[in-house]
């Protein structure tokens, strides 16, 4: 299976932050970045500490607002401005074309890791019995020891969290796939599953951007680099 | 007249002013026009306490003609206190005849009974209510209470038989079980048991309802639908009995259970006084002997 | 579940405010209040106490007139009504059938002397359901999907615990499938491991049977968890709004950014 035609194509993009808590201080992160992801294609920012690669990612998720510019997801005959989208058509987005992988997971006490994991693609209206079986393949596949499975991830270790985040990220298949440092923390074993699901994804024509600290895994799944630098900090 | 020869000249007919009389009866007249509709009236002091039937004794003073003869009832029975006391009053105060017959008055002041007797269209029943809102239990806001009745927000009336039936395993309501009158206003019918409820529906005689403390007056017409509220899988039911009236033998009469000695003996007769000694003068009998009853 | 992705995509409002205002004399309650909600959307509205949430609250639930503006409800048949137009009677029926006021204090939402059984059946019977074996089936099943003990269902909710009665209040309001609910912090008052348990059940209930929310709470964890787009408001003005971690992420207006940057961390 393939997404078909899927494409991001940021235009001109600014991002300027306003600190009004101290002092009004503003200083801009991103600076007129233009660029295009075609299908099967992993993007890979690169840059400095401070450069703005998660803002840009999370911009890209329309998570952060930017000030100026485009980001247009075309998707097969539908494009999409997240710039100027309405809320609901952003989280529709989120559910059904754009996933997110951050180093955190935001846990939700009393849910059960493995209903974490299934809740995108129970969104999507997948019954929750192959929903299930699903995760739980993932889950079996990121070395998560079954009795896991049905804990509240709150008490889990960092590499663990981050581990059902990777599944929930990549188990709906997203045809688009933000990753912010998505193997921080794990052993090579589990560095090479995600390695592997990358480039799975990048085989089924999803487009891909990602920061990877580690050089290895950089290497293994870019097909492309953006090279990031700091701003000074006049707006 | 009576009045004059007690020493009572200088009141009006029936103690209360024509005036009030008045406002009395247009309030009667309004509550006629929307059957089972609360009308609220300028209730007067009368000489004797609230709850003791000052809303009744006020509709009976305001219909009350010279040549009316009125019958007075508390719990089925022309001798209590209370029946007494207002058969009096009126007797004192009007100079009207007063009967124990249902079948020979004209109007009968009821609290809590409806006369066996099926009542005519010459007559008027009149009963003492104490709280007239059926909704009040519920609901504790009178402005909301009317805005309820106004739009038929009805559905709380049945929470509370719910509650019954969760509680009891049965709608445990036995006395001012809410009724629906005309299809429109749910309606206290006052403390009357269930047993009489079906009496209400399509009488032909006019009943009239006042509440002396609440200072409301309602009506159900002559020959007006009044239909007791249930379940479809509880239906409205009403009381019955194993026993028959001990004294007369009826079966088909509401029954007072009397208590008859320190051991417990116990006798079933009926709450209607005048309809037990009538079938007794007809020489209908029952289990027990009637001086082993008075003997209690 | 499968209708939530659908409804979304669902382009017609269910609610359209329009620029409401309201005043206690001379003092805002809220400003200029304008906006869509759709259907299966949770809007969370935060700020801090006086901010005017609750005022606007009671105006977009039908409790309160606001001074101007007009409130725009459209109906399981499509039929659009102003509700502060339309007739009393239209808007109380609205009200039981369309709408579900969860309040902060259960207390105020409940019917404290009668059973949980019969706080949950009430709004069945309001819409005229008799049939008594049905009403309790159905409380019963409520009282099971909102986490209460089934052999509680004739006690009355004095007995229960706060989180219990708050548990026992959304089930009452659920239970004829209402398609719009307000909630004024439903977690107010509650521990936070209590609170957990109610937020979760939320979130469920929200989602499973496809409910529009308005949610009122100055508690920004709980914003996140539950709503999908939020409006920050500021003296009785909504200041900023905005996807919900758009918002608290990336927040711009100086008051919201003070808002965010003084939650505590555990």
């Amino acid at each position: 299976m393939t997404w078909g035609c899927i494409v991001i194509e940021v235009r001109n993009l600014s991002k300027t932050f306003t600190l009004h808590t101290q002092g009004g201080v503003s200083y801009t992160v991103l600076k007129d970045i233009s660029f295009q992801v075609n299908p099967g294609e992993c993007l890979v920012l690169n840059g400095p500490s401070g450069a703005g690669k998660s803002t840009l990612l999370r911009a890209l998720y329309a998570n952060y607002k930017i000030d100026q510019g485009d980001i247009v997801i075309q998707h097969n005959d539908k494009k999409i401005n997240i710039a100027i989208e309405e809320p609901r058509s952003i989280l529709n987005l989120r559910r059904t074309t754009i996933g997110y992988v951050s180093q955190f997971l935001r846990v939700i006490p009393r849910v059960s890791a493995i209903d974490v994991v299934c809740e995108p693609l129970m969104q999507l209206g997948i019954e929750r019995e192959e929903a299930y079986q699903r995760a739980h393949n993932m889950l079996t596949r990121l070395n998560i020891p079954e009795r896991l499975f049905s804990l509240a991830p709150a008490t889990f270790s960092g590499g663990e969290k981050q581990r059902i985040n990777i599944a929930r990220g990549f188990l709906s298949d997203y045809p688009c796939l933000l990753l912010d440092e998505p193997t921080a923390s794990l052993d090579a074993e589990n560095r090479q599953v995600v390695i592997d699901l990358i480039q799975e994804a990048k085989a089924k024509s999803s487009v891909i951007v990602g920061i990877f600290h580690d050089a290895e895994v950089r290497e293994a799944v870019a097909t492309n680099f953006l090279n990031m630098s700091s701003l000074d900090y006049a707006a | 007249m009576r009045m004059n020869d007690s020493g009572l000249d200088g009141y009006n007919f029936a103690y209360l002013d024509e005036q009030t009389k008045r406002m009395i009866r247009r309030a009667i007249l309004k509550a006629i026009a929307i059957p089972g509709y609360q009308v609220p009236f300028g209730s007067r002091e009368m000489p004797l306490p609230y709850g003791w039937g000052t809303g009744g004794i006020q509709i009976t003073a305001a219909v009350l003609g010279t040549d009316d003869t009125l019958k007075v009832i508390d719990q089925g029975s022309d001798d209590t206190t209370n029946a007494v006391n207002i058969r009096r009053f009126f007797s004192r105060t009007a100079g009207v005849a007063t009967t124990t017959k249902t079948t020979e008055a004209s109007v009968i002041q009821t609290r809590h009974r409806i006369p066996e007797k099926k009542l005519r269209e010459d007559q008027v029943l009149i009963y003492q209510v104490p709280i007239p809102e059926p909704l009040r239990f519920m609901e504790p806001r009178e402005i909301e209470t009317r805005k309820m009745h106004a739009l038929q927000e009805y559905g709380v009336m049945h929470v509370k038989l719910y509650e019954d039936i969760a509680r009891f395993g049965h709608i445990a309501t036995t006395y001012n079980y809410p009724v629906r009158v005309n299809d429109r206003y749910v309606m206290a019918p006052s403390p009357i048991p269930k047993f009489d409820n079906p009496k209400m529906n399509d009488m032909p005689a006019l009943q009239l309802f006042g509440a002396g403390r609440e200072k409301r007056i309602y009506a159900i017409p002559p020959y007006t639908k009044v239909s007791s509220l249930d379940f479809d899988d509880h239906p409205f039911e009403v009381q019955k009995w194993d026993e028959t009236c001990a004294l007369c033998g009826a079966s088909d009469s509401f029954l007072d259970e009397i208590v008859l000695n320190d051991t417990g003996d116990r006798m079933f007769v009926c709450s209607d006084s005048d309809y037990c000694e009538e079938r007794r003068e007809l020489g209908y009998k029952g289990t027990q002997p009637e001086e082993q009853g008075d003997a209690a | 579940m499968q209708h939530e992705s659908i409804s979304l995509s669902d382009h017609k409002p269910l609610l359209s405010v329009n620029d409401i205002s309201h005043y206690y004399g001379n003092s805002i309650g809220c400003r200029n209040v304008s906006f869509d909600l759709y259907p299966g959307e949770v809007l969370g509205i935060v700020g801090e106490s006086g901010s005017g949430k609750s005022t606007l609250l009671k105006c977009l639930s039908a409790s309160l007139a606001p001074s101007t503006g007009s409130i725009l409800y459209r109906d399981r048949t499509d039929a659009v009504h102003d509700i502060y137009a339309v007739s009393e009677a239209k808007r109380r029926m609205l009200a039981r059938t369309d709408w579900g006021i969860v309040e902060q204090n259960p207390r105020d939402g409940l019917r404290l002397n009668v059973s949980a059984g019969a706080n949950i059946g009430e709004r069945l019977m309001a819409v005229g359901a008799r049939h008594y074996g049905d009403i309790r089936h159905e409380a019963l099943g409520w009282l099971g999907k909102v986490e209460i003990d089934l052999n509680r269902v004739d006690d009355f909710p004095a007995t229960f615990s706060g989180g219990m009665q708050q548990r026992l209040q959304i089930a009452r309001n659920l239970v004829n499938k209402p398609r719009l609910i307000f909630m004024d912090e439903p977690t107010g008052g509650l521990d936070v491991s209590v609170q957990a348990r109610l937020l979760d059940l939320l979130r469920r209930l929200v989602s499973e049977l496809n409910l529009s929310v308005i949610i009122v709470t100055h508690d920004l964890a709980v914003a996140r968890l539950l709503s999908h787009r939020l409006m920050v408001m500021q003296r009785g003005e909504v200041v900023e709004s905005g996807l919900t971690d758009q918002v608290l992420d990336d927040p711009h207006h100086p008051y919201t950014q003070l808002l965010v940057s003084s939650v505590l961390v555990a």
